[in-house]
């Protein structure tokens, strides 16, 4: 099979959610539901509304994405 | 996601292994100076049907042949056609997709038509032991880059290179699903391999640079400075003793 690579946008906290969940609109104007990649966790990072934040996207669902850096 | 497979559901992917292998076997006899893909393509299709299976790459995001059948510098996903012809020294991957019960089966072996030189006996050679070595890593408790590691290692102890763009899945009720499976990679990386994974592990090795270039209709991959390529398939299954190839009789 073809490769596919994750899919990494930017986009901005809007509210925090259970479970470490985070709803997210990306650049485009989507709002997307993220969770916090594993390394964020072990090292405490905490994310607020307001933030700036990298998210990864896999090409199969686009509504969901893994928040893997927190800009300062 | 990596979706695990009950022991049932595992036999059944042993009928669609079953097919598949089947079909390389016919295939392998079939391939000689002067047949056209597209013999070996409708000689395929009879017989996956006849086995009361569908093809499994027949209308998979339009393509339109039961086989991928790759000549020489064609890397994968080669179209069957009546335009192409095998000829004395070409060497031609064959790849086969078959459901059965609702479950995937996907294999592939590269084959010389008739007498080849030795550089591409050998590239053949060492892409199916490539293939070997790396089933030799699925096992449960190992890293799923063990395998790829195992794959990369023999193929460039042997001066040939692993493509990159292209890789080996997960497979089960839908043929590509979690993980990707690269043919490059760290050992002791990636997921750790579980009793119920299956996998359809498929080095693609080219006797000269790693690139690939994808052609104009979108679907033939072609090695990018025109070096040799050879690919071996097969779907195997990690279970508690260890790896079992489902498409291997």
């Amino acid at each position: 099979m073809a490769k596919e690579d994750s899919i990494e946008v930017q986009g901005t906290v809007l509210e925090t959610l259970p479970n470490a969940m985070f709803r997210v609109e990306i650049e485009n104007g989507h709002k997307i539901l993220a969770h916090i990649s594993g390394k964020m966790r072990m090292h405490f990072i905490k994310i607020l509304p307001g933030d700036k934040v990298t998210v990864e996207l896999t090409p199969y669902d686009l509504t969901r994405g893994r928040i893997t850096y927190r800009f300062k | 996601m990596i979706i695990l497979k009950s022991r049932q559901e595992i036999e059944k992917m042993r009928k669609a292994g079953l097919v598949v292998a089947d079909v390389l076997d016919g295939i392998r006899e079939l391939i000689k100076p002067g047949i056209t893909t597209q013999a070996l393509d409708e000689f395929a299709e009879k017989r996956i049907v006849s086995a009361g299976a569908r093809p499994a790459f027949k209308g998979y995001r339009g393509f339109p042949k039961t086989l991928c059948t790759s000549l020489n510098e064609q890397v994968v996903h080669g179209i069957p056609s009546r335009e192409v012809s095998l000829k004395e020294g070409d060497i031609i991957s064959v790849d086969v997709g078959a459901i059965v019960e609702g479950f995937y089966g996907d294999g592939a072996k590269t084959f010389p038509v008739g007498k080849v030189s030795p550089e591409a006996e050998r590239l053949i050679r060492v892409t199916e032991e490539s293939l070997e070595k790396g089933i030799a890593e699925a096992t449960a408790g190992k890293r799923l880059y063990d395998i790829s590691s195992a794959v990369q290692r023999h193929v460039e102890a042997n001066g040939f290179s692993v493509v990159r763009e292209f890789v080996g899945h997960g497979i089960g009720r839908n043929m590509h699903e979690d993980p990707q499976i690269p043919n490059f990679g760290e050992r002791g990386q990636g997921p750790r391999l579980k009793a119920g994974m299956v996998l359809a592990i498929e080095p693609m090795v080219n006797s000269g640079g790693a690139g690939t270039v994808v052609k104009e209709d979108g679907w033939t991959a072609v090695t990018a400075d025109g070096s040799l390529s050879a690919h071996f398939e097969h779907t195997i299954a990690i279970m508690p003793e260890g790896p079992w190839i489902l498409t291997k009789k």
